[in-house]
């Protein structure tokens, strides 16, 4: 028993002598180790400091990460844009043409759009009887209303970015090229609800008498 | 040499093992159940300054999910929507309703609602919401039927594991892109078939989908 402590206490002061610079290294390694090893706990990787869209601060008094743009602010983008294409008007008033070109995608961008924003209040075939109007919202003026069909694209357009009557603006909601798409589709709405078996072309008549004919 | 242990230590271990057994494997059913449900909150509902109705006024009222979520086409983010387009209707309709003070106030003060974070993906997992939907992951997919909801909740628990299900496999959800914003819709009964053709139609590139750096940029 005596020797084997005694080898041991041996065999301590030994190690002890050998490595006692090694032992300050070792130790100093794991500590760093621990240390950093902490600094993974916790979710600070999942929470960045840094703001997400839509994220609070509590830096900004209005309590909004996201800043508005400052007054004055010019659009790169925008400023390199015709006017016309913005507002909706040239020197003459409210434009009578569209500024851009009259596609059969375009028209069908203009519907889907159509039917996204504008349907809720004026209804998919714009009578002004959407489903909002029947839960007490005034009801707008039907497109198909004389003082409407005669209104020019550029009327539409500029309605959806400044807003008419108690509509609000939509210029924040849809970018101009589609306020340009719903606008030319609200003239080819116009034309639908007021068309004759005579608009329709001569191939597509006799399919639409036929099933016409077999609906009723 | 005596016995150490007495004969009823047989009847000991087997229960033992038995009861080991069974703990190891509700442990593991509970588990996952713990973090989809408790740890992740899926399914409970999180409250909100506004007691906003998703089933009142999309499924009843019929209104897009884009009408108020602009940019969940175009962007990575799909936001909340301003006051001014809750004002939009509600500057007529149920004008003074307590339901709505929270709305009114903040539309005449200027102050931004702030609503309760519902998903809250960890900050190094990039999430592109315009990606999903321009390859035909529809909404309720991620979402469920939020169209049925009267309180919003997280539907899925939004952990990698879950994303890689899809990741992994897209052509077992990818949706024709018609089809994205239809809350109802129901996967056809050959959907790996569809969802297959559709995958290839898309450019989707499945060798990239499952790995790392497609989400943690």
């Amino acid at each position: 028993m005596t020797r084997a402590v005694g080898t041991r206490a041996a065999m301590r002061r030994g190690a002890s002598h050998c490595r006692a610079l090694g032992h300050v290294a070792q130790r100093t390694a794991m500590l760093l180790a621990v240390v950093l090893l902490l600094a993974g706990c916790g979710r600070n990787m999942a929470d960045q400091p840094n703001l997400r869209p839509l994220q609070g601060s509590e830096f900004f008094a209005d309590g909004a990460g996201m800043r508005p743009p400052l007054e004055g602010t010019v659009s790169r983008r925008e400023g390199a844009i015709d006017p016309v294409f913005l507002t909706g008007q040239d020197a003459n008033g409210l434009v009578t043409q569209l500024p851009v070109e009259l596609t059969l995608e375009l028209l069908q961008r203009g519907q889907e759009r159509y039917d996204i924003f504008c349907s809720v209040c004026h209804g998919h075939t714009g009578a002004g009887d959407g489903m909002i109007v029947s839960r007490g919202f005034p009801a707008p003026t039907s497109f198909h209303d004389q003082r409407l069909l005669d209104a020019s694209v550029g009327y539409y357009f500029s309605a959806m970015t400044n807003g008419f009557g108690r509509m609000y603006s939509y210029a924040s909601r849809i970018p101009p090229e589609d306020r340009w798409a719903i606008a030319g589709y609200v003239k080819a709405l116009q034309l639908s609800q007021n068309a004759t078996l005579d608009d329709v072309p001569a191939e597509v008549r006799l399919e639409l008498e036929h099933s016409e004919g077999r609906v009723r | 040499m005596p016995q150490i242990f007495p004969p009823n230590a047989n009847a000991f271990v087997r229960w033992a093992l038995i009861g080991g057994g069974l703990f190891v494997g509700l442990l593991a059913l509970a588990l996952p159940i713990y973090a989809r449900t408790v740890n992740n909150a899926v399914g409970v509902p999180v409250a909100q300054p506004v007691a906003f109705p998703h089933n009142l006024h999309t499924a009843q009222l019929g209104i897009d999910c884009r009408f108020c979520h602009t940019s969940v086409e175009v962007a990575a983010s799909a936001n909340v929507p301003a006051t001014e387009t809750c004002m939009g209707c509600h500057s007529q309709i149920r004008v003074g309703d307590p339901l709505l003070a929270a709305v009114a106030g903040s539309w005449d003060s200027g102050l931004p609602l702030a609503w309760n974070r519902v998903h809250d993906l960890p900050d190094y997992a990039y999430f592109n919401h315009s990606a999903h939907i321009t390859n035909g992951v529809g909404c309720s997919t991620c979402h469920g039927r939020v169209d049925q909801m009267t309180e919003i909740w997280k539907e899925e628990p939004m952990t990698m594991g879950w994303c890689l299900e899809c990741h992994r496999a897209p052509e077992r959800f990818v949706r024709p892109r018609s089809e994205v914003f239809n809350m109802a819709y129901v996967p056809p009964a050959d959907q790996l078939t569809l969802g297959a053709e559709l995958v290839a139609s898309y450019h989707i590139d499945t060798d990239k989908l499952p790995q790392c750096s497609t989400c943690h940029r």
